[in-house]
């Protein structure tokens, strides 16, 4: 933790009490920029697909999004990848400001977005530095014959609210759900999110934080770790594990 | 003043509500037909979709929200100015208080309506009030747009009941002065209104506690609106300095969007006789002062952040001033600053036409300065891989359009059925209370001493 984020982690500190802190960590040296977890979580989310001319006018939605950057000048240019989802913040902007407590934050450290109770002032959406907020602008349609693919668990959102990353919460209950009928504990890598499952190298581990022998909590204290803008004292619960390799 | 003089002050005030030409009904009508046309614009929205806007990820506020401040800037027009002209008792407001005052319940009505129309669900608008409901939810306290909500409704409150107050004796002397129907209604609205002495110092007392209690009320009103701004992480929104950066580009906007409506009202309602050149120099010198003001604060913004060279920062200044936003920007400076700082500075040019022609100017640079402060900052927040664009669409471009006719038919109605020059203050002295009995004389009263 950067010394930036354990002062702003002082004022508040309930975190350490949760029964779970989910978090996730991206190894970019792993990730190849495919875009396999931006298809998988479309597919788990119903996230809908606005088609070519809304697109065009900034409409696309991606709860998760591969950033692309190139650095260097031409022949000398590097490529680089950087998945970009709801950073779940610790101390979200996005909270304080909604008016009717849309987007709050859960007794797991999620920042749950409640869609019948957005009205759509998109207050949310401006303050979250991530960019990582969506707006439905038209109630949703899926080409045929992606209507048929629809995800039972997870409700479709209707015109003029806003949404985004839910680290797949109806997995995690899913799951939490299994382990209390089998009378056991919810065990280190239990829980897949869409994107981790769908990502083929391997670049993205989910799992608790509060649980100190978990794989993500083991990234998530690697020097290699960083958060993204974490000088904004967001306290992110996403780790990127920092290129090690020029290419 | 002598009886016959108070009769032709009363006779020259109330012409405007008791003859009507045909020019009227065709001026009515026009406007009234282009806030119909905003109004189904509005349902057309809701029916179609938001997304017939040009919002779009990541600028997510842009034309309605400059609407917004926009509008409640300039309702800071009335009431704040006429509080304190009153407090200090200066003579030559008598006549300008009532146009103001005005401006700032209508422009506060139409200024509330956008936080709604820009609403994802705006049939769900009420979700910001504090009501009782069954599911025991609360509005977020924490969250500026409901901080927005109690402002706005505390000075609409406050801003009408000091609109109200001192029609009352006008009521009563339109009351007076008609018969059947007309008679009745103002009746009603007179309140009962005699002219007795203790009905004189209860009015007065009331209107003492008003003025006090509104200007608090009024600036902590664009406070709010500029933290919805300033509470916001994001690239020159987060400023120490917006709460009184708002508050004085409000009152800048205001004062400007008066001296328009004064002008109008001079040459329409044939009130030359009562606002005369020396109000528009007046008002004029304030709107100089608050151009000071305003190209102060921009200069302590701009450098301040010029010189700190924070990245995401910067990013946002260059792109407004030297980027795709520098031919707003520049026009903004030219508007708010140039054309008012060069007209009003020289006495030969603050003359009626020159005010109003600076006022025009203000009126484009303050909305143009909204704008700038909304879309840059959304479009360039920290990471450049979600920067964007945004370019308005017909329905927010018509919608914007027809509040400024919504505005002037307001304004156009209230003066057909309320007279715009409050006709006690005019005659103030008249009556027997010792608290105005004090105060200007005629000449005072109409400003000639200030000639």
């Amino acid at each position: 933790m950067s010394p930036v984020s354990s002062v702003v982690a002082s004022f508040g500190g309930r975190e350490s009490l949760m029964a779970h802190k989910w978090g996730l960590a991206v190894d970019l040296d792993r990730c190849t920029g495919c875009g396999a977890c931006v298809t998988a979580c479309h597919a788990e989310n119903n996230i809908p697909t606005v088609g070519p001319e809304q697109a065009g006018r900034g409409r696309a939605m991606h709860w998760l999004r591969v950033e692309r950057y190139w650095e260097g000048d031409f022949p000398d240019v590097q490529l680089k990848f950087r998945p970009v989802m709801c950073q779940q913040c610790d101390a979200a902007p996005c909270e304080p400001v909604c008016p009717t407590y849309a987007s709050h934050h859960t007794d797991e450290g999620l920042n749950a977005q409640v869609y019948n109770r957005c009205i759509g002032t998109r207050y949310c959406a401006n303050a979250c530095p991530y960019n990582v907020r969506f707006f439905d602008f038209f109630n949703p349609q899926w080409p045929k014959p992606l209507h048929l693919q629809l995800n039972p668990d997870v409700s479709v959102r209707g015109i003029g609210v806003m949404e985004k990353c839910t680290f797949c919460v109806q997995r995690i209950q899913a799951a939490q759900i299994d382990a209390k009928a089998g009378k056991r504990e919810l065990a280190d890598g239990e829980v897949k999110p869409a994107c981790v499952q769908g990502c083929s190298a391997r670049a993205l581990v989910f799992g608790d934080l509060n649980d100190p022998e978990s794989e993500v909590a083991r990234l998530a204290r690697l020097p290699r770790g960083e958060r993204l803008l974490e000088d904004l004292g967001t306290l992110p619960n996403v780790t990127y594990l920092s290129r090690q390799t020029g290419g | 003043m002598s009886e016959a003089s108070a009769r032709k002050l009363s006779d020259d005030l109330l012409r405007p509500l008791l003859q009507t030409s045909w020019r009227f009904y065709v001026l009515v009508a026009f406007l009234g037909a282009i806030v119909l046309m905003g109004l189904g614009t509005w349902a057309y929205q809701m029916y179609n979709g938001f997304g017939i806007t040009g919002i779009n990820h990541p600028i997510f506020w842009a034309f309605y929200i400059t609407n917004f401040v926009f509008w409640i800037g300039i309702s800071h027009a009335g009431t704040l100015i006429s509080a304190i002209l009153r407090l200090v008792n200066a003579g030559w407001r008598r006549p300008v208080t009532r146009c103001a005052e005005v401006i700032t319940a209508f422009a506060l009505m139409i200024g509330a309506l956008f936080p709604i129309i820009h609403l994802g669900r705006p049939w769900l608008f009420f979700w910001l009030m504090p009501y009782p409901s069954s599911r025991q939810i609360w509005p977020n306290f924490r969250s500026p747009l409901v901080w927005d909500f109690f402002a706005i409704t505390t000075y609409l409150t406050g801003s009408v009941l000091f609109l109200v107050l001192p029609m009352i004796p006008d009521f009563a002397l339109v009351r007076d002065r008609t018969t059947g129907l007309r008679h009745r209604i103002y009746g009603v609205l007179a309140l009962g209104w005699q002219g007795t002495p203790k009905q004189w110092h209860r009015l007065e007392s009331a209107m003492q506690i008003m003025a006090i209690a509104i200007i608090p009320v009024a600036v902590s009103v664009h406070t709010i609106v500029s933290f919805d701004f300033s509470m916001a992480p994001v690239p020159m929104w987060h400023s120490t300095m917006f709460g009184p950066y708002f508050v004085a580009g409000a009152i800048f906007s205001g004062i400007a969007g008066l001296i328009i409506a004064m002008a109008a009202l001079r040459k329409f309602l044939h009130l030359e006789a009562y606002l005369h050149p020396v109000h528009f120099q007046n008002l004029g010198k304030l709107l100089l002062l608050m151009s000071l003001l305003w190209a102060y604060f921009v200069f302590a913004e701009r450098l301040t952040i010029w010189y700190g060279n924070e990245p995401s920062e910067i990013a946002v200044m260059y792109v407004t001033q030297k980027g795709s936003f520098a031919p707003l920007y520049w026009t903004m400076v030219v508007c708010n600053f140039v054309i008012p700082f060069t007209i009003l500075s020289l006495r030969k040019l603050r003359t009626i036409p020159g005010c109003v022609i600076a006022s025009f100017g203000v009126l484009i640079g303050m909305w143009l300065e909204r704008f700038l402060i909304v879309v840059p900052s959304l479009g360039h927040k920290y990471l450049p891989y979600s920067w964007g664009v945004y370019r308005p669409r017909p329905v927010e471009i018509i919608i914007t359009i027809s509040t400024f006719a919504a505005m002037t038919l307001l304004y156009v109605l209230f003066s057909k059925f309320v007279p715009i020059i409050s006709i006690w203050e005019m005659k103030a002295g008249d009556h027997p209370s010792p608290a105005l009995s004090a105060a200007a004389s005629h000449e005072h009263a109409l400003g000639e001493t200030h000639a």
